[in-house]
């Protein structure tokens, strides 16, 4: 995307400051203008249009979207499983200052799975039926760490399993996924992906075919395994609740690209995107319960024809001529979070203006009144 | 919840260099017909219009088109231009010519080349002649009708006793389904070949065809063998059509048909049958070949038409006598079943890329 | 006489599958066991409950897509049965899950929500039937431009407007919602919620409204049921089952629903249940509850609690609650 309009740094308040600096300094994963397009039969599909963001050592990243906004497709960018068709023309996925899109063959291999793992959404087709559970995990652990024996790799299978929340895992490892349930197949799913004790897991909707109380097992399980281990985990998903149970931050995206990133409190509180807000406004919430829901208008955007400017603009209540024309640059708040709208740089203008005619009012003021105290001045003098 | 809202005092974004460059008029709100503009539809295609799209770019099933669509055409022009019989011996001014036989390509016979010599003109015999002084081009042709008949008559049937039984199979399951499937697993297990012989001789023994002129030219071992394909071969596009119609009755349409009160034959006939009709084309274009190819092995084995009207594998079989001295009398029908079986082949695999739903991304 | 001032009366629904067990042996699954509750008209009651409980179920056979096993439901006081249902499926209709699967591909739209009138014959000419469809696509927010359009141009969204339109084809006084926005995009969620509303105040429509997401039930509902492993475990008006829960069940369930706001998400005391939901096919002795209730005594192992009324038709079916 273009390049973010910074700001001076002067006139930010404290704990902006300090966000900005700590975004800044070392990530684990950083993306910078990642492009990401589909060549199909009836076009290019531009799936995600210039993503960057910071991934943080220890902490959960949260990308929220609809379906088609490129989440998904931003999270398989970074482990390079693209299908077929897809491939990254533009940007790049640094791992520790790293281009992972210029790894070979072999480096590649290494990333995937040791240092950077993934869970998929259906656990039931991310396990191969016809190996039991044991053989699965034994597998990645022989692979990707120094335990090359089966009995020890098997040793730290009924270890991880254990972590995971798997009752008797010596009896589990012999069985094969369909005898689990689904709850259970995630659990062995992220057994599998932290073989290796990754640096950063990706979560792609990890809860979403899952039930309600076994979705709350599952986060309460990432959450503290997290803290545990110590990884930083990219969590995708479409549930704005789960976002805002398990994710220290949130990138919303749209049409392929970010709308607006920065801490939970920055997104839930204080959104600075007309699509996040009309996403926050469009949610059942308790206090709202008898009130109608207000929707976003319109239907989900279409990849192969995206328009011009903003993404959003053709759902946009608020939308206005420029939103129809340009992409809309990413823009530091005043409490530090960036955000991707137009109405914000047309606030600042306007700010600006009105600052200027008070700055000038002020002037012509601040004249008048040492003017007058010179007059009081004199006139006590006078007394 | 629209917290930005709730919160006033929110401090808003501050200095902005690029501020003083921004054209404000664009800052206007935009109209819901600018609006509208952004939001276009793609543009409409049915799933027929897609699939042919796509066939069309396969150079493979386009070539086979075009292939199929010029024998096709030989098939029906040729006996109209070339002025011989697939069964009359060659004539000059009406008198039976025996010496024409066995003629290569383009070789006249000497009464022929007499005749030329008095000014007279004399069709050429493309393909040569054959040991009864026939034009081998006719009879090719000719051949060519039967076998190319045989195996879309063959598939027809087999498509229509398939997608009955199959769709009743499928649809009503349960008990229905294993009866109806038992009895086709019992005819899968009978050995086809068998069967055509022994049929073969029983209707030549007990039908008499002779009051049906058009099927007495054909003989008892065509109509037997097109009885054996009605009798046998549906079985594998009746188990096909119950596969898919297993799959299909699953889908929520189905239900949700059932739920506005639909009775099972609209059911059968407006949803579930437009849904496999792909699968059930790129069969029948796969069937059309292993038909053809059946009957040429039968007539090859003398089990196929009966003489004289020629079918590719019978006119295979009669050069086998003479392979040495004329191998092209082989070469011309053996040309002329790959041609076909090859292009129904690759018609077939280009239909199911383009057609099949589960191969599609 | 059937007490006629409910629409839907629905006593003791049971809905057993035959499950293949050995070669000969067949075992039922009781997917829905002993379901009862009432709808009046132009109500609406939110079913929730984990997959597999039998929600689905309970809808699909109340529209006799499955033969009930056993129990009775009267709709309008009127006995439903084999004889009558093809009369009074022009009376209550279904909306579906899948917005994707539940719409024929090879259909048009004007197809699709003109089958009802087909099968029913309500029409008297074409332009009738035509001018009926494009009312009807128009109620549900579709563009009459669209007519001809076929099913897989549409987004999710829209597809579910093509759903309802065909629902309302025949104008039923009922309409089984099955998990309507369970596969729709949050920002359209919402679309296709406000137009259930919007259709049940104009056309005073019931609806039995199926969906795991208890905060769109809560929403959408007056009244709630709570299922598991096919019973209803406990049914109350909407805000009193959200404020005060009775069953253990219910009060899991709702601490379990993620609230979208970080601060009282981070702050909340969430029940998590331990344990999977037992299959259905060996269900636990009593309460089917007991095994991963935290209030769990021998009593509930031994016994099956029945729904009791505790004040204001709130029903919990639970001992010790």
């Amino acid at each position: 995307m273009e390049e973010s309009v910074k700001i001076e740094a002067e006139g930010i308040s404290e704990e902006a400051e300090e966000k900005v600096r700590e975004n800044e300094e070392n990530p684990v994963l950083s993306v910078r203008n990642l492009h990401t397009s589909f060549f199909t039969d009836s076009g290019e599909v531009k799936a995600v249009n210039g993503v960057s963001f910071n991934l943080k050592k220890g902490k959960i990243l949260g990308i929220v979207g609809e379906s088609g906004s490129g989440k998904s497709v931003t999270a398989y960018s970074i482990m390079q499983i693209l299908a077929d068709t897809g491939r990254v023309v533009e940007g790049e996925i640094l791992y520790n200052g790293k281009n992972v899109l210029k790894f070979n063959k072999k480096e590649m291999h290494a990333f995937r799975g040791d240092k950077c793992s993934i869970i998929f959404q259906d656990p039931m087709t991310s396990l191969n039926p016809t190996f039991t559970i044991g053989s699965q995990i034994n597998e990645a652990i022989m692979l990707h760490t120094d335990r090359k024996t089966r009995k020890a790799a098997t040793a730290r299978s009924i270890e991880l399993l254990e972590m995971v929340g798997v009752n008797e895992p010596e009896k589990r490892i012999s069985q094969y996924p369909h005898e689990l349930s689904g709850g259970m197949r995630q659990r062995v799913m992220i057994a599998m992906a932290l073989a290796c004790e990754p640096d950063i897991l990706i979560a792609d909707e990890p809860t979403t075919a899952l039930d309600v109380t076994i979705q709350a097992q599952i986060l309460e399980l990432m959450k503290s395994l997290q803290e545990k281990m110590g990884m930083a985990i990219i969590l995708v998903t479409h549930d704005l609740g789960v976002i805002a149970y398990m994710c220290d931050e949130i990138i919303v995206m749209y049409g392929g690209r970010v709308c607006e990133r920065g801490t939970a409190d920055d997104i839930f509180y204080r959104p600075c995107h007309e699509y996040t807000k009309g996403l926050l406004r469009s949610i059942p919430n308790i206090e709202n319960m008898k009130e109608r829901l207000v929707p976003i208008a319109g239907s989900p955007i279409n990849l192969l024809n995206l328009p011009k400017g903003c993404a959003f603009c053709a759902r946009c209540d608020n939308a206005m001529k420029i939103c129809l024309e340009e992409v809309p640059p990413e823009m530091e708040m005043p409490d530090g979070h960036f955000a991707s709208c137009w109405l914000n740089v047309k606030k600042a203008a306007e700010q600006e203006q009105a600052e200027k005619q008070a700055g000038a009012a002020a002037v012509k003021a601040g004249a008048d009144t040492t003017a007058a105290k010179a007059d009081e001045k004199t006139g006590e003098a006078e007394v | 919840m629209d917290t930005a809202r709730k919160n006033p005092d929110m401090p808003l974004p501050k200095k902005n260099p690029l501020s003083l460059q921004l054209d404000l008029s664009k800052f206007e709100k935009a109209t819901d017909e600018e609006k509208r503009q952004q939001d276009v539809m793609s543009e409409s295609t049915t799933f027929l219009k897609d699939g042919f799209r796509k066939l069309m770019k396969n150079p493979l099933a386009v070539g086979s088109i075009i292939v199929l669509l010029a024998i096709i055409l030989m098939m029906i022009v040729v006996p109209h231009i070339v002025p011989y019989t697939y069964s009359g011996i060659i004539k000059v001014e009406g008198v039976k010519d025996p010496g024409a036989k066995n003629l290569m390509p383009f070789e006249y016979s000497e009464m022929e080349k007499a005749y030329m010599a008095k000014g007279g003109k004399i069709f050429p015999h493309i393909m040569g002649t054959d040991e009864l002084s026939r034009d081998y081009f006719v009879r090719v042709v000719y051949g060519t009708r039967v076998s190319f008949l045989v195996g879309v008559f063959a598939s027809v049937i087999v498509v229509i006793i398939g997608v009955l039984y199959g769709s009743i199979s499928g649809y009503f399951g349960g008990r229905v389904d294993m009866i109806m499937m038992r009895i086709v697993d019992i005819i899968y297990s009978l050995p086809d070949l068998l069967v055509i012989i022994l049929l073969s001789v029983v209707f030549r023994e007990t039908l008499d065809f002779s009051k049906v002129p058009m099927l007495q030219k054909l003989g008892a071992n065509m109509i037997s063998m097109f009885l054996v394909f009605g009798l046998l071969y549906w079985v594998g596009m009746a188990r096909l059509v119950r596969g898919q119609i297993l799959t299909i009755k699953e889908n929520e349409y189905v239900l949700a048909a059932r739920a506005i009160g639909a009775k099972p034959k609209r059911i059968i006939w407006n949803h579930i049958l437009p849904n496999c009709i792909s699968v059930i084309i790129i069969s029948a274009a796969l069937e059309i070949p292993s038909a053809i190819f059946t009957e040429s092995y039968l007539s090859f084995i003398g089990l196929g038409v009966a003489l004289p009207m020629p079918s590719l594998g019978s006119l295979a079989s009669d050069a086998r006598s003479g392979l040495q001295s004329y191998p092209l009398k082989l070469v011309f029908p053996a040309v002329m079943i790959i041609l076909i079986v090859l292009s129904f082949n690759l018609l077939g695999d280009g239909l199911r890329d383009a057609f099949d739903p589960k191969l599609r991304k | 006489m059937a007490d006629s001032k409910y629409l839907v009366d629905v006593k003791d629904l049971k809905e057993y599958f035959p499950i293949k067990t050995g070669f000969f042996g067949y075992e039922p699954l009781k997917a829905v066991d002993g379901v009862s509750f009432n709808i009046k008209p132009g109500e609406t009651l939110g079913l929730v409950g984990e997959s597999g409980c039998g929600k689905t179920t309970v809808g699909r056979t109340l529209l006799r897509l499955y033969k009930p096993t056993g129990g009775e439901f009267r709709f309008n006081g009127e006995l439903v049965t084999d004889e009558n249902i093809t009369d009074l499926r022009k009376q209550m209709q279904m909306v579906f899950q899948d917005p994707y699967s539940s719409l024929d591909p090879r259909m048009t739209v004007e197809d699709i929500i003109g089958e009802p009138l087909d099968v029913h014959k309500l029409c008297t000419s074409r332009a009738d039937r035509r001018e009926r469809i494009l009312h009807l696509m128009e109620l549900v927010g579709l563009n009459a431009e669209h007519a001809t359009r076929y099913a897989h141009e549409f987004s999710g969204g829209q597809r579910q407007r093509i759903g309802i339109a065909r629902a309302l084809a025949v104008n039923p006084k009922f309409i089984v919602c099955d998990e309507p926005v369970s596969a729709l995009d949050v920002s359209i969620q919402a679309q296709v919620i406000n137009m259930f509303e919007d259709l049940q105040q104009k056309l005073g429509v019931a609806y039995l409204f199926i969906a795991h997401d208890l905060l769109v039930v809560h929403h959408i509902s007056n009244r709630i049921a709570v299922m598991y492993l096919g019973r209803i475990v406990e049914i109350a008006d909407a805000n009193e089952l959200n404020e005060k829960p009775l069953h253990p069940y219910t009060l899991s369930l709702l601490s379990a629903v993620p609230i979208p706001d970080p601060k009282k998400a981070r702050a909340s005391q969430r029940i998590i249940l331990k344990g999977d939901v037992p299959s259905p096919l060996h269900m636990p002795s009593g309460c089917a509850f007991r095994t991963r209730c935290p209030y769990a005594t021998e009593h509930c192992a031994q016994e099956i609690p029945q729904l009791t009324d505790r004040g204001n038709g709130h029903m919990s079916a639970c001992f010790e609650k």
